[in-house]
């Protein structure tokens, strides 16, 4: 059979074409995921040649650990935090974007910027940003009289202190992130809006519906699927995210006031030379993830679609 | 129920002039149609009374009160859209008591009126249907009782039965003309249609960018056009005309007959070179040319003509209208 004809049949070119792909989720992801499987039951150090299988030993000290659920819990306030701040902003910001108004390239321009600026790159502007004593924020705050007088709102230290204060270096770990994910959330919002009949909207007005009432009655159930998508991906970046938590904090300050669990396992994976434990660390996010990707389809399959 | 005036509306899009100066009344429990060409700014103007577009210039009076200020939902109006534009995601139920449930209405008292307005428009078996799930004319009944079930002082609605197929669109025309008259509501009807215009409207108002160019009973649009605009644009096929000492003279296809039809004095007799007879069932349409110029004639079916005939035809007197060659509008004797 001539090479042509070959490439010709279904079942010989079907398979060639899908196979980079799946040598790419064998190689990149089964076989990580794999090897963290059988690390998390094993005694595996980076140091360390000797390998042997202790069962569950990984999963109990971790477990017991209160380090490791500080982080968990670390884990879910940054991400719903995160995600009901993006869910709102994106909601607020598409509004502004769907409107005609002068210089609006501008504010979309603005906008689109931190999607394209590589994250780590942005984050460590952020680090100047809210440097302990050379933070611009602070400079602000001094200039308009909160912070660094004896009765200033903010108190009379000349500096805030932003990353070196648990509840504000939680709190600056979440902006940052949500300033990372908003351009991906409003365009999504954006696009999800454009595919609702005008029409639709008005009928509303005219049925004598206010903004609130159409946006809860009419728009946000419309958006459900589109929204579930929003959601979804956005807890798959929070949860497994260790950049913008990383640059900024390395987990602290003290005592792990911003740790995750993503920052967690590299630490005690990587920094820590423990693979095993890190790796039992990592197996955590799979239940989570897939529960919400559950969950979330479920959502998008069921919502009514125009 | 209420009466709308018009006075002076203006609207304009950048350089466009959807709506040029418009001055309109309509009288309470009146049925007007807005006729006009696509483009002529008849949706516009709609738009304007819903509240949904704002007048460039110009005032709104609803029922007395100037409505220029007011949102769409403190007018009084309810409107009909052309998609329908039911809430997908909302039963037929949660359509139709939609616009109780936003004035905080009690559950027992919504469901009554809900059920009063499916009730009036025949749908009172499909309220816990999704809008997905019933059939084109059902969900323009729904869409109709929609705007309804708050009993709203003016009725807009906006070209409802273009997305109804032929058959059903002649059902759905009859009953809302019935059920018009029945809840005696003011109603503002768009449409590029004109049978429906015809067979619907009290009075209608035939528009061309942007301005009025006639309003009155179909009878006066139909038989005592202001201008060729109007004459041109209502009948199908539209008046014939033909310039003479002057003056464009039209007269409708169904009144150029064969000359032996019509009595002698008191008619314009006419040399008619017939070039192609279209056989419709009911009435034949020759095509044809009259001193070189194109006209229509509408003869009933047992009229015997031939393709190529050369014949003397015949206008009776009553039926010329005379238009100035220049502006196009009607020159009276």
């Amino acid at each position: 059979m001539s090479t042509r004809r070959l490439f010709e049949r279904e079942t010989f070119l079907a398979p060639l074409l899908l196979s980079p792909v799946a040598v790419y989720m064998v190689l990149m992801v089964g076989f990580p995921f794999a090897m963290a499987f059988v690390y998390s039951f094993s005694n595996v150090t980076v140091g360390n040649p000797d390998f042997h299988m202790t069962g569950f030993g990984n999963f109990t000290a971790v477990l017991g650990d209160p380090v490791f659920r500080k982080s968990l819990l670390n884990t879910f306030i940054f991400t719903f935090i995160s995600i009901g701040l993006v869910l709102i902003l994106s909601n607020m910001l598409s509004e502004l974007l769907t409107r005609q108004f002068r210089a609006k390239w501008l504010i979309r321009f603005l906008i689109m910027m931190p999607w394209t600026a590589p994250i780590a790159l942005g984050t460590i502007g952020y680090l100047w940003f809210l440097d302990s004593v050379f933070s611009p924020l602070d400079w602000l705050l001094r200039t308009w009289g909160l912070l660094g007088k004896p009765h200033a709102l903010l108190g009379p230290m000349s500096n805030m202190y932003w990353l070196g204060q648990p509840g504000l270096a939680m709190a600056s770990v979440i902006l940052v992130h949500v300033w990372r994910l908003l351009p991906l959330a409003t365009m999504i919002r954006i696009a999800g809006m454009n595919s609702i009949p005008r029409e639709i909207i008005e009928a509303a007005q005219v049925d004598g519906a206010g903004y609130y009432r159409r946006l809860f009655h009419i728009v946000l159930p419309l958006l459900l699927p589109v929204i579930s998508v929003t959601v979804l991906f956005s807890t798959l970046f929070t949860f497994t995210d260790m950049t913008v938590v990383w640059v900024l904090t390395k987990g602290g300050p003290p005592d792990h006031s911003t740790q995750v669990l993503a920052s967690f396992a590299f630490l005690k994976g990587i920094q820590g030379g423990d693979l095993a434990q890190g790796a039992a660390i990592s197996l955590f996010f799979f239940p989570v993830l897939a529960g919400v990707a559950a969950v979330v389809l479920r959502i998008a399959k069921k919502a009514v679609v125009t | 129920m209420a009466n709308v005036q018009l006075i002076g509306i203006k609207k304009h899009f950048g350089g466009v002039k959807a709506v040029d100066g418009i001055d309109l009344e309509i009288k309470d429990g009146e049925f007007l149609a807005l006729l006009g060409p696509s483009g002529s700014g008849k949706t516009t103007l709609m738009r304007l009374v819903a509240g949904l577009e704002e007048p460039t210039g110009g005032r709104i009076v609803i029922d007395g009160a100037d409505v220029n200020d007011l949102a769409p939902r403190e007018r009084g109006i309810a409107m009909v859209f052309q998609s329908y534009a039911l809430y997908p995601h909302k039963t037929v139920f949660g359509n139709i008591s939609f616009p109780l449930s936003v004035e905080k209405m009690p559950k027992a008292e919504m469901q009554k009126k809900a059920e009063w307005a499916a009730g009036l428009l025949g749908i009172g078996h499909l309220l816990d249907r999704m809008p997905s799930q019933i059939s084109g004319g059902e969900r323009q009944r729904v869409a109709i009782a929609r705007a309804l079930v708050r009993k709203p002082k003016v009725l807009l609605m906006d070209e409802p039965l273009s997305n109804l197929d032929a058959k059903v669109r002649h059902t759905a025309r009859e009953e809302l003309k019935l059920f018009q008259r029945e809840i005696n509501v003011t109603t503002i009807y768009v449409t590029h249609d004109q049978a429906e215009a015809m067979g619907l409207g009290d009075r209608i108002a035939v528009m061309h960018d942007g301005t009025i160019r006639q309003i009155g009973t179909p009878e006066a649009i139909y038989h005592d056009p202001a201008n060729t605009f109007v004459a041109g644009f209502v009948g199908i096929p539209p008046m014939n005309f033909l310039e003479r000492e002057g003056v464009v003279i039209g007269f409708r296809p169904e009144a150029l007959l064969p000359a032996e039809a019509v009595p002698a004095e008191e008619s314009m007799r006419l040399r008619f070179i017939v070039e192609r007879v279209e056989d419709l069932g009911s009435h034949r349409l020759v095509y044809g040319t009259i001193g070189g110029t194109k006209v229509i004639a509408n003869l009933f079916f047992r009229t015997p003509i031939a393709e190529g005939e050369e014949r003397d035809f015949a206008v009776s007197n009553r039926d010329l209208r005379r238009f100035d060659l220049r502006t196009g509008e009607r020159v009276r004797p």
